[in-house]
């Protein structure tokens, strides 16, 4: 590639550095402008008179005296009491993330260690999971949720999203599990260990790098989902995703649109810093399943 | 490894699938051969005198609950509910087949019933957006490559972000833009004169940018992945193109494409799961009077006050043998591969 880049010529690399600059606008742009927005009065964000108000904020002054006001924020986080909501989802993502990880990390290791046939049906079976859309299984969950009276509350929610989680999970750490040489453990076990005190001194130690990253997208797979928390969790108990639905539902009627305007940015800050700190992990996360095929 | 440390190892994580995917994926298709009981009807004959005898019908609050806690699943009722309008809607299209004189009459009025019309959309929407995202994405790639390193993390960083973003976060932040008094809304009506033009109001104009949003969500995942896979490129191989006087096309087309072509491959089957299930940017735009899917349906029926459990399950059904279809490809692909390694 080296002698490719000394040939480009002028307007070649101009022309790539344009590209790449409208590919950054059309990805960040959109949440740096409602970043922006969010500090702003509905009539400026949406302005029906002239779209230069949300940069100048017109109205915003005319109502609070200076440019940007966390009216929003305020509206969002002390009287619509959005801070419950991201507890909420805070506990289910903890607890969904340490028991899939727990449990696909059992799993996935059983599974690359096994050379018998029924690892394969397995490993399909799971891929079939994966592919069901989640909100599917969702009418043959509220019958026997109502029956038992567990229906609405969090751990339910957690278990559910953890049991989806898992054909993922199990896929992904058995990608990883097999880039770990099995003479390690082998030989553990050559020395009388048991499978499981080979799995805990040998595998563990070196298995981390595989168990972050796909702890990294249990999280964004629990953080993210919609289907399953707004159709599982009753009102009191909703997390981030749900709320900011119902808060359409009631805004677009009450004109509290920067309500949601504002719980959408602090709904995507979190993501952000995610990002920024395990770019490395998301990549090679997303990059494991599709090399390997 | 021994079957049973095998076992020990595997259990948590079967019985959590066993429970919570396979057992309901049983429930629902017991649960759309049923329907709810039908209320138990009670007649009073009330006798007045002067007025006569009238026979007055009632619900009879107490036998309905009984029968109810008795079997809450409902009365079984076969495949009544795949059959009825708001399903497969058999007696309609038939109807419609035989009244419809050109195929352009029939596929007209077989969208104005909603399980069609939900697929058009649905498939329309799965064959635009996979295909899309599959080119931007290896344009992205072949973009980023050529830059310089130094900037190349920021760029990874900031292509990342659509696609890690809750889907209906990033549905909502687009659709907020668009809105007629939004930024991107304004320039449109800006760009074709016309201060009235509205996506709420436009069955076209929201399909485009239901699409536009598929489009900016899943283009970065393709994008990272073709970018890997430009990195594992044999350089002796470009090499060879470049001393044979392959043009950049060329060399693009014979050398690049290639080696990418599994790589394609993957992205554009999980693509094509992933937009089947499209739902969360139909609520984010609000998009339902003009866009639905089976997901949309399914999230329709179970919310709201009545939860029509048989409606929703039926539907359920039908997106799972759609989602099989789509997937047969992928399953016979993983089995041959795991065949080969096995030999």
């Amino acid at each position: 590639m080296t002698i490719a880049s000394k040939r480009r010529s002028l307007s070649l690399r101009i022309a790539i550095y344009i590209f790449a600059a409208i590919w950054l606008l059309v990805a960040a742009f959109p949440f740096v402008w409602t970043l922006w927005g969010s500090f702003k009065v509905e009539l400026d964000f949406f302005s029906v008179a002239n779209w230069t108000n949300a940069l100048s904020g017109e109205r915003t002054i005319a109502e609070y005296g200076q440019p940007f006001t966390d009216a929003g924020y305020e509206g969002a986080w002390i009287k619509e009491e959005f801070w419950r909501n991201v507890i909420n989802t805070f506990i289910v993502c903890f607890f969904v993330v340490c028991t899939s990880l727990t449990i696909g990390t059992l799993g996935g290791y059983a599974l690359s260690r096994s050379g018998y046939r029924y690892t394969l049906i397995l490993l399909i079976a799971a891929l079939i999971f994966r592919a069901m859309p989640p909100i599917t299984l969702v009418s043959g969950y509220m019958l026997p949720f109502f029956e038992w009276n567990v229906w609405g509350i969090l751990p339910t929610t957690i278990i559910v999203l953890v049991a989806i989680n898992q054909p993922f999970t199990l896929w992904m750490l058995h990608s990883f599990f097999q880039n770990i040489p099995k003479e390690l453990d082998e030989s553990a076990k050559v020395d009388g260990c048991s499978q499981f005190k080979a799995f805990r001194l040998v595998i563990i130690p070196v298995m981390w790098p595989g168990v972050i990253t796909t702890g990294l997208f249990s999280f964004l797979l629990a953080y993210n989902d919609f289907a399953i928390t707004s159709m599982l969790l009753s009102e009191d108990n909703r997390t981030m995703v749900p709320q900011i639905a119902a808060f359409l539902g009631t805004t677009y009627t009450e004109g509290n649109v920067m309500f949601a305007v504002a719980a959408v940015v602090s709904a995507a800050a979190p993501l952000f810093i995610l990002v920024m700190f395990f770019q490395r992990q998301i990549v090679s996360g997303l990059t494991a399943g599709a090399v390997k095929g | 490894m021994k079957h049973s440390t095998f076992i020990w190892f595997f259990s948590p994580t079967a019985l959590a699938m066993l429970l919570f995917i396979a057992f309901p994926i049983v429930s629902v298709l017991v649960q759309s051969v049923h329907a709810p009981h039908k209320a138990v009807l009670v007649e009073v004959e009330t006798c007045t005198p002067l007025v006569g005898c009238t026979i007055e019908t009632s619900i009879d609050q107490e036998a309905t609950r009984a029968i109810r806690e008795e079997k809450p699943i409902g009365r079984f009722i076969g495949l009544e509910i795949f059959s009825d309008r708001g399903h497969l809607a058999i007696s309609e299209v038939s109807k419609i087949w035989s009244i419809s004189e050109n195929f352009n009459e029939f596929f007209t009025k077989l969208g104005n019933l909603p399980f069609y019309r939900a697929m058009a959309f649905t498939l329309t929407f799965t064959f635009i957006v996979t295909p899309l995202v599959v080119i931007v994405g290896f344009l992205i790639a072949l973009n980023v490559n050529a830059l310089h390193d130094r900037i190349k993390g920021v760029v990874v960083f900031f292509s990342l972000l659509p696609f890690v973003i809750t889907p209906l976060i990033g549905a909502l932040v687009l659709f907020w833009m668009i809105d007629s008094r939004g930024i991107l809304g304004s320039a449109i009506q800006w760009i074709f004169a016309d201060p009235n033009l509205s996506l709420k109001a436009s069955t076209g104009l929201m399909w485009i940018s239901l699409i536009v949003y598929g489009v900016w969500h899943a283009a970065p995942f393709a994008f990272v992945i073709f970018y890997a896979g430009l990195q594992t490129l044999p350089a002796d191989q470009l090499e060879a193109a470049q001393i044979d006087g392959a043009t950049r096309t060329q060399q693009v087309r014979y050398v690049v494409l290639p080696h990418l072509m599994p790589l394609v491959s993957f992205v554009a089957l999980i693509q094509l799961m992933d937009n089947f299930r499209v739902f969360e940017p139909i609520v984010g735009f609000n998009a339902s009077a003009h866009a639905q899917s089976l997901s949309w349906f399914i999230f329709n029926d179970l919310g709201g006050e009545t939860r029509q459990l048989s409606s929703a399950s039926a539907t359920s059904v039908l997106t799972i043998i759609g989602v099989t279809i789509l997937l047969l490809p992928v399953l016979r692909r993983t089995w041959r591969d795991f065949m080969e390694k096995a030999k």
